[in-house]
């Protein structure tokens, strides 16, 4: 029984990893790290980064298929 | 400098251990027998799991070893070399991407609603040429297309396709490949936007869910800019419930005093679609586009997963027949024209797709970790959507044949009554009576059914069933609009992103005329060229709506064209790449589809152009129009004056289209012949560009689930990362 919660949770917390990358919530989290591993000055706020996120999609824009 | 091949002999081969042979063998008998049954069986009830078997083992074999022989004999992927996501990296455009993550990212961004739309007008033609068509072209065309051009991107640290073809073959092939993916693109968008009218006209239902779409998008982009910036599937939750929300409040809609509002005519929705279209490519990406991405590939993947379960669950029986008449007979009325090659060229995307080219040199290759996972993003990424394409010919096939071509011939020829349609059914050799035409309509609550054309509402009607008789929950026509949204949602991303994107290549284009128009930002440049994409995209869509002879019978094979036409630039450019760089005795994986792939799309064409049947050939029914309009008479269809006058301008801009597509694939292939002839007679002369080698550091798997040598590695270089303190 022990056995099958412990499976279940591998999937869910897997299925949980894989839409946080897919979607680009991890962006942010990568981004500090980024500038940790590059010792930044300065951090952007989760709001900052995500808000220069967007804003750069609006220079590169994206094709999406027929 | 050449392309760097591998001159050490391969690894000697080693014996594969008996289980996996058995696996393999086993996979092929399945796969065998599946197509025996889908094949042979004739006049008898086949379940359309049998399609599904065929396919999903045919896709196996070729991903197990044709992939895998393209991946290390012909590419000669080499995973010590390191990807521009490796070299390059600056955590933005450049990064290593978990390969799941960037088959998610590369899926969704080819996945559309061409899989959908093609084979279920190709079902006209019965389901065994166009499902073949699916599985066959997808393994040895397709997704060899897709994985190829998306290696030779890579080796480019992520180059355009156009830069390709320009670097590669040169300059008068590389404005010929400009010019062929805007034109191309611009008939795409009419087309599909032209799918979502057809659906919607009529529909108070379908219209209000859909414009609900834009106030929930809306939302969604100002929550996640100001309430809680980056949180994506917290945002696409809420955004889905209240997209369910929107399709059960269209039912309640459609019963209320509001229906008039909603009830739009095909050429207002045209206006609206317009002044959409427009509006959304000028707004910030953040408040319209972005949102709407987010909510159509949530839809999109969680409709497709829904649909392969319903299908498991429904196992419905084939009613279409396998192969028709009109294969031969080349009469039918969705599509004109016979088997080959017009089976293929309305197929398109399912199988082979032109436009997957453009993804392949687009954002994927930047991200890839690893050289050998081109075979999972590239080939995997196109088998999936081969996938689709065969569900959407099974939905397309599981409905009675009558109701099928009562929603598909055109409407001039259907009539305006249930009897006219019935009458005019019969006269195919199929049977529905109107009671049963408006017992169907009204299962789905529509007004009618008889001519809406265009795929979707016939997909929506396949699909409807499926989930009604899988899932056991009745419904049928919340389901049916269900299909709807899904489909007019994830066109109106396109034709979104389709616009932007046609505004950044016009920018640029004119921006080496006139130098203000190059900033992608300066306000007046950016409305001009919006609207120069708009009206592009907005004139085909008018005439398509208001054609007589009705638009998708018209435009469709122009898409159809087009989509391959690009495909063959595609192939052309790898072709070159690969003879240029001493790899001739492989050419012929990629040669061998480029001459199908031009065969069928230069034919179609040269039957579009020159054919003397007026179904057929654009000019002959120029010409037909144009004297009956000189003697003042009105030929059926028609109805006007005016509409004979339509009928010659339609069919003189679509003929001109079909000569001019053909000519510019004429061009880059002989440009291209020309140079390859140069590097075989002087093949030290050959100059390509690829990126110079670096030895990669990233360890990571080649495939979806890692083998155990790659966990060993993975783990070494853990322990490693942590003792050199995460270098």
């Amino acid at each position: 029984m022990s056995e099958l919660v412990g499976v279940v949770r591998r999937a869910a917390s897997g299925v949980w990893w894989y839409l946080r990358e897919v979607s680009g919530e991890t962006a942010y989290d990568r981004y500090v790290e980024h500038c940790r591993r590059h010792e930044a000055v300065r951090v952007l706020s989760r709001r900052e980064f995500e808000r220069r996120r967007q804003d750069d999609r609006d220079r590169s824009p994206q094709q999406r298929c027929c | 400098m050449v392309d760097t091949v591998r001159t050490e002999p391969a690894p000697p081969r080693r014996r594969p251990p008996l289980r996996s042979i058995v696996v393999w063998t086993l996979v092929a008998v399945v796969g065998a027998i599946a197509w025996g049954v889908v094949a042979l069986s004739r006049g008898e009830d086949i379940s359309a799991l049998w399609l599904l078997a065929a396919a999903l083992g045919s896709y196996a074999i070729a991903y197990r070893f044709y992939a895998r022989f393209i991946a290390r004999r012909v590419l000669q992927v080499d995973d010590t070399r390191a990807t521009p996501a490796e070299t390059l990296r600056n955590d933005t455009d450049f990064q290593p991407t978990d390969r799941r993550v960037l088959f998610g990212h590369h899926f969704a961004a080819i996945a559309g609603a061409g899989p959908l739309v093609g084979p279920v007008l190709a079902a006209q033609m019965g389901y065994l040429p166009g499902t073949l068509w699916i599985v066959v072209g997808v393994i040895f065309a397709g997704a060899v297309q897709d994985m190829v051009v998306l290696f030779f991107s890579m080796r480019r640290n992520g180059k355009s396709l156009g830069q390709m073809a320009r670097e590669e073959i040169g300059v008068v092939g590389g404005v010929a490949a400009l010019i062929g993916v805007f034109t191309i693109m611009i008939i795409l968008l009419a087309v599909l936007a032209l799918v979502v009218v057809n659906a919607l006209a009529h529909s108070a239902w379908g219209t209000f869910s859909i414009a609900m779409t834009i106030p929930i998008a809306l939302f969604m982009g100002f929550y996640l800019r100001t309430l809680r910036p980056g949180r994506v599937i917290e945002t696409s939750l809420i955004g889905v419930g209240l997209l369910l929300l929107a399709i059960v409040g269209g039912g309640w809609v459609q019963d209320s005093s509001w229906a008039d509002t909603f009830t739009l005519s095909p050429e207002a929705l045209v206006l609206a679609l317009v002044i959409y279209g427009f509006v959304a490519s000028v707004l910030p990406v953040w408040m319209l586009l972005a949102p709407r991405d987010y909510l159509s590939t949530f839809m999109k993947i969680g409709t497709i997963i829904l649909l392969a379960i319903g299908l498991l669950l429904a196992r419905p029986v084939l009613q279409n027949e396998a192969v028709t008449d009109f294969a031969s007979s080349g009469d039918g009325p969705v599509f004109a024209g016979s088997l080959f090659p017009f089976v293929f060229i309305t197929i398109a995307c399912g199988a082979l797709s032109g436009f997957h080219a453009l993804i392949a040199s687009g954002t994927t290759p930047k991200l890839i970790e690893k050289e050998s996972q081109v075979r999972m993003i590239g080939y995997g990424g196109m088998l999936m959507e081969s996938f689709v394409a065969v569900s959407a010919m099974i939905a397309a096939s599981v409905i009675d044949p009558g109701l099928y071509y009562a929603m598909n011939a055109p409407a001039g020829f259907l009539g305006d009554s249930l009897e006219s349609a019935s009458q005019a059914v019969a006269s195919l050799g199929f049977s529905i009576t109107p009671d049963q035409l408006a017992a169907a309509a009204a299962a789905v609550e529509e007004s009618t059914l008889v001519a809406r054309t265009g795929g979707a509402p016939t997909l929506a009607v396949g699909m409807s069933q499926i989930f009604s008789d899988g899932f056991g929950t009745g419904g049928q026509a919340f389901w049916y609009h269900f299909a709807i949204m899904f489909e007019a949602l994830f066109i109106l991303t396109t034709v979104d992103a389709g616009t932007r994107v046609g505004r950044f290549m016009l920018q640029d284009t004119l921006g080496n005329v006139w130098k203000p128009m190059r900033d992608v930002s300066w306000k007046p440049g950016l409305w001009v060229t919006s609207a120069l994409v708009v009206g592009a995209w907005g004139y085909f869509l008018y005439a398509g709506v208001t054609d007589p002879l009705g638009g998708i019978n018209q435009l469709f094979p122009l898409f159809g064209i087009a989509n391959q036409l690009l495909a063959a630039i595609a192939l052309t450019v790898a072709t070159t790449i690969l003879i240029k760089s001493g790899r001739l005795k492989w050419a012929w994986v990629t040669g061998i589809p480029l001459l199908w792939d031009a065969a069928v799309t230069l034919t179609a064409s040269w039957q579009k152009v020159f054919s003397d049947d007026p179904t057929l050939g654009f000019f002959a029914q120029r010409d037909r129009f144009s004297e009956a309009l000189d003697n003042g008479e009105i030929l059926p269809p028609a109805r006007s004056l005016e509409d004979m006058e339509q009928v010659v301008t339609n069919s003189t801009v679509d003929g001109v289209l079909a000569a001019f597509f053909a000519l510019l694939v004429v061009i880059i292939i002989a440009d291209a012949a020309r140079v390859c002839v140069k590097a075989l007679r002087d093949p030290s002369a050959a100059t390509t560009t690829e990126a110079p080698y670096v030895r990669s550091t990233i360890v990571a798997p080649s495939g979806l689930i890692p083998t155990r040598a790659e966990r060993e590695l993975m783990a070494a270089a853990a322990t490693r990362g942590e003792r050199d303190g995460d270098g």
